[in-house]
């Protein structure tokens, strides 16, 4: 905890130093740098990720959301990495099991949220990609999402005098290269962090957290029948885990896709449990539509399986008094501030 | 304390990033590991010459037998040198700064290149990877010959594809064969060091330019310890057992070929 108030302080003089140091550069006026603090938010863990070798800046920002949103980033221009993730949906795609890609195509995993990434040690449902910035170059280049190539990119992006000046701002002259792009993209995804919700402000002690006698019921089920998974404050601990789910036609193997390793076979990344309200449906490939599709298969849907999560041998029996306040309590990991965030709103 | 010792390196680094204005804040990362004195006006090339059976390489037209007897041509054939390390014969070492190329046998310039400003001396022997090291592996977003614009770059499973070979065979599946190697970590690990001895002293002085020339044999791909039958094998896409395989075969590819003075 302390380290992290440290951390934040050292990180707000570092910035201020941006602007007094070099004061003549026009890029990192006060006002945008001040705009633009990544904060770790007070009792957090010290991310994974904080822009090492990239570059914190209000016109990276802008040039990463620019990117974000831009459908000319697929093959035939119809879909922007914010067509999968929307901001009102916390970076999901709300009541999307799987989502549309290029010409329709279908995928076979559910678009997850995007939110404290910068806190991920890996990427995707199965952890395939092993940094933020690696991870776009997934979607763009399969043939069901984006289904684009790397150089029509640069060529599209290069022949639009915005994005030449946007570059030029972000990075010093008007360059596009692979990596620039992926830089500016992770400074925006980075900067993704959601870290006010009612739970949030019980934690911290402030206005709007009074939680009620219910949510606290709530909160101490999950902390006996959830929280070794689902860790505080990121509310997932970031393993590989199978929680029981049927395999279905699509047979997806998980992590063991990745690993090679049977004791892989059927695990998938634990998903946070915050903003729940705005990335239904659930699990990695959107089978189930609400939270009490998901509680009752943890309550009497366990499929067996060599590799299925010991503590879910039984599954997780609640009573109906403590499954509603068990869905109090994760109602209050909604931060509506978040999804309403103008900063993180596509470009008009 | 640790943490706060971290912390002063975070804010300076900030510090000399935020003052780059005019370079990528990622050059930084590009230490040199340089530690002798350098020589402004030295020099030394270092060329690859890709060969099967000691003969310079047909792409498409070339016809040739691996060691199990199978009949192929090659089409495509690139591969990552890097880490390379120089020893003269006092045993001093130079290592390359930001020492990534990638050899493709389409592309002649990306063939052959100099190293500069390395101090003068009597080179006699060099070290290089074949493939990508892990840290550039697991660092994010890279460029120049590392930008994954190259088409060496996994996205599903982030990691570099340390060399490639395609082409075709009566004898696969299909009458195609390609062996895309990969992975760098643990049992998987298909980066593979390689040291030779030069057969002469590469002089490295003023006004000089001398030359390394390095063969890599194609056909060792398929061949000690492992030998490839195209009908059993001939399609090699992502990281296991036999990616492992074809480096083992590959890691003994390379010899200097001569050395110009």
């Amino acid at each position: 905890m302390k380290k992290g108030i440290i951390i934040a302080a050292i990180l707000s003089i570092a910035s201020a130093s941006l602007f007094t140091a070099c004061k003549p550069d026009p890029d990192f006026d006060a006002v945008k740098t001040e705009e633009l603090s990544f904060k770790i938010p007070q009792g957090w863990p010290i991310p994974y990720y904080q822009f090492e070798n990239n570059k914190v800046s209000q016109a990276n920002f802008e040039l990463g959301r620019k990117l974000f949103f831009d459908t000319r980033l697929s093959k035939d221009n119809t879909i922007s990495c914010g067509s999968c993730h929307q901001a009102f949906s916390a970076f999901a795609q709300l009541d999307h099991a799987v989502s549309h890609g290029v010409q329709d195509k279908l995928g076979t995993r559910n678009s997850p949220a995007l939110f404290n990434l910068n806190w991920h040690t890996s990427f995707f449902w199965d952890g395939g990609v092993n940094h933020i910035e690696s991870q776009p170059i997934n979607p763009i280049q399969n043939p069901v999402e984006m289904d684009e190539n790397l150089g029509n990119i640069i060529t599209k992006l290069s022949a639009d005098n915005t994005y030449k000046q946007m570059f030029t701002s972000a990075w010093g002259n008007d360059t596009i290269n692979s990596q620039r792009i992926f830089k500016s993209l992770a400074m925006f995804m980075g900067m993704l962090v959601s870290s006010n919700s009612k739970y949030d402000k019980y934690k911290r002690g402030e206005a709007g957290g009074n939680m009620t006698a219910e949510e606290l019921s709530g909160y101490e089920i999950y902390k006996a029948k959830c929280s070794s998974c689902h860790t505080e404050p990121l509310f997932s601990d970031f393993s590989y885990k199978n929680n029981g789910l049927p395999p279905t036609s699509v047979n997806d193997s998980g992590r063991a896709h990745i690993t090679r390793a049977a004791a892989d076979m059927y695990k998938f990344k634990v998903p946070s449990l915050r903003n729940l309200a705005y990335t239904m449906p659930f699990m990695h490939d959107g089978r189930f539509d609400n939270l009490d599709r998901v509680l009752d298969h943890y309550a009497g849907g366990i499929h067996q399986s060599p590799t299925l999560e010991p503590q879910l041998q039984n599954g997780i029996q609640l009573n109906s008094q403590q499954r509603s306040d068990l869905l109090a309590f994760l109602n209050t990991l909604n931060d509506e501030s978040f999804v309403k965030d103008s900063r993180f709103q596509q470009p008009k | 304390m640790k943490l706060k010792s971290l912390l002063i390196v975070l804010l300076a680094t900030i510090g000399v990033v935020a003052c780059r204005k005019k370079d990528d804040p990622v050059a930084a990362n590009n230490t040199n590991t340089n530690t002798t004195p350098q020589d402004s006006s030295t020099q030394l090339k270092i060329s690859f010459d890709n060969v099967v059976n000691g003969m310079a390489v047909q792409l498409t037209t070339g016809k040739y037998a691996n060691a199990n007897g199978d009949s192929f041509s090659v089409t495509m054939y690139k591969y990552y040198i890097s880490n390379i390390s120089l020893y003269t014969d006092a045993n001093a070492e130079y290592k390359e700064s930001e020492s990534y190329h990638l050899v493709n046998e389409d592309l002649k310039d990306s063939k052959s290149f100099t190293i500069k400003n390395l101090p003068a001396g009597n080179y006699v022997k060099i070290k290089f990877l074949i493939g990508v090291d892990s840290a550039r592996n697991v660092s994010g977003a890279q460029t120049g010959a590392l930008d994954p614009l190259n088409s060496m770059f996994w996205d599903w499973n982030t990691g570099y594809i340390m060399a490639k070979i395609e082409g075709t065979s009566t004898n696969a599946t299909g009458n195609n064969f390609a062996f895309h190697i990969g992975g760098f970590t643990g049992f998987y690990n298909t980066l593979r060091w390689v040291t030779l001895t030069l057969p002469a002293n590469a002089i490295v002085a003023k006004g000089k330019q001398p030359g390394i020339h390095i063969r890599s044999e194609i056909k060792e791909w398929f061949q000690t310890p492992n030998l490839i039958d195209f009908s059993k094998m001939s399609f090699v896409a992502s990281t296991g057992t036999k990616a492992v395989n074809i480096a083992d075969n590959y890691a003994d590819m390379f010899s200097v070929d001569h050395i110009d003075n």
